[in-house]
């Protein structure tokens, strides 16, 4: 019996695992054609893109990466901190995305910096 | 023989193709990109097409009129920087407004107040165009409170919390309002500024050359005492709408720089250097910037 239920936990894992593939590499052929795009400055069309990756595979570092930075070039700071933390979170050891996010901060921390300076009237 | 040499010939391709492709695999997966990150403005300053830098009560050190090289600073920005247009003016005489407008004179303190005049002759990096600070006969001209003998007794400033008495100006409405019709309803700047002279000592971190027997140089963080001094600036920009009269917005900045306690460095310079900081952030509430950056795409 337990030799029956292991035969069939193994088949579901091996049926499984080309499954993650095929969802993975869709989600590369957005993220490959989103950068493409983006480098001809065209960062609406990449944002589809890198949207789409991150609905096809939402484990995806490397699309929510991308996502971010679009965000980012777009003034959209509050979406670009939240993929670039979802992207952190998958990947925390990924020196590249950790880069893109201290450099992001820079910017943010200064506008948010400035937003905590106001006080409205004197 | 021949044969073995085409064989060796066909590997070396093989492996260099397969040494290429895993070189390109490797390189393709990230891309550096340039971005342009725009940061909304703080302020939506449609409405208006002029600006007023109408000046500043100022207090701290004597060795810099803040009123002065503020309303400067700012003007010459803001004519470069902005698509607002900069209205040339005397600047307000502030302090005295403020005291005149109140009807009482502060406690005085020992020195009088300094809000106009040039700073000890030193001339500010923006380039000076004419004295346009003696304000005192065009402010009379308009109607507004004149000098006399209470504002020439305003006390100095020298502490934050002495700037208190005058805050009361940014809030008269009617005053403003009367700027305001005056120049032709445009968005008025105006605050405080303070800028003190600060001394610091402690134990400061920094780098030494050193070179061991074999002549060696190697670079050692060493920790010392040092005594320091400098300056702080603490400036607070208010921007009224000239329309009605109210205050629209306001910040507050804080900025210092510590020098070594021998280096000599003048009050205006230092005075240049902090406000060089915090311009960007001035700008960037009334007009859009874009910051320029690279970052890194991964497939």
């Amino acid at each position: 019996m337990p030799i029956r239920i292991l035969t069939i936990l193994l088949l579901l894992g091996t049926a499984a695992t080309p499954l993650a593939a095929d969802t993975r590499s869709d989600a590369q052929k957005q993220v490959q054609f989103g950068i493409a795009v983006a480098q001809r400055g065209l960062w609406r069309e990449a944002i589809y893109r890198w949207e789409r990756a991150v609905k096809i595979d939402p484990k995806y570092a490397e699309a929510l990466n991308d996502l971010a930075i679009a965000y980012e070039h777009e003034g959209d700071l509050e979406k670009a901190r939240v993929a670039y933390e979802k992207a952190l979170e998958l990947e925390p050891n990924n020196a590249l995305i950790k880069q893109n996010y201290e450099l992001f901060k820079e910017i943010n921390d200064r506008t948010t910096r400035k937003d905590s300076q106001d006080n409205q009237n004197p | 023989m021949t044969g073995r040499l085409a064989r060796t010939a066909r590997t070396t391709r093989i492996l260099s193709s397969v040494a290429a492709i895993l070189l390109i695999a490797g390189c393709t997966n990230y891309y550096e990109i340039p971005i342009e990150t725009p940061i909304k403005p703080k302020l939506d300053v449609s409405a208006f097409q002029r600006v007023l830098v109408a000046g500043f009560i100022a207090g701290g050190t004597d060795d810099v009129d803040g009123n002065l090289e503020t309303t400067r600073l700012l003007r010459s920005q803001l004519r470069t920087k902005s698509d607002l247009r900069v209205i040339d003016t005397d600047v307000l005489p502030l302090m005295e407004v403020a005291v005149e407008d109140k009807g009482t004179v502060p406690e005085a303190k020992a020195e009088p107040a300094k809000t106009d005049g040039a700073s000890d002759g030193k001339e500010g990096k923006e380039g000076r165009e004419g004295k346009e600070g003696k304000g005192e006969p065009k402010a009379e001209a308009r109607g507004e409170a004149p000098q006399s003998a209470s504002a020439d007794k305003a006390p100095a400033i020298k502490d934050p919390k002495d700037l208190e008495p005058y805050e009361h100006i940014f809030a008269d409405v009617e005053y403003w309002k009367k700027i305001g019709e005056e120049y032709q309803s445009p968005l008025i700047v105006t605050g405080t500024v303070m800028f003190t002279p600060h001394q610091r000592s402690g134990i400061v971190q920094r780098e030494e050359e050193v070179y061991d027997s074999f002549g060696r140089r190697r670079v050692v963080p060493v920790r010392t005492y040092m005594e320091r001094k400098g300056y702080i600036l603490q400036p607070k920009f208010v921007f009224i709408d000239g329309r009605t009269g109210t205050v629209m917005h306001s910040e507050n900045f804080r900025e210092e720089v510590l020098y070594n306690a021998n280096q000599s460095t003048p009050a205006l310079s230092s005075y240049f250097e902090l406000m060089d900081r915090l311009i960007p952030s001035f700008l960037s509430t009334l007009s859009s910037q874009k910051i320029k950056g690279t970052r890194v795409l991964l497939q």
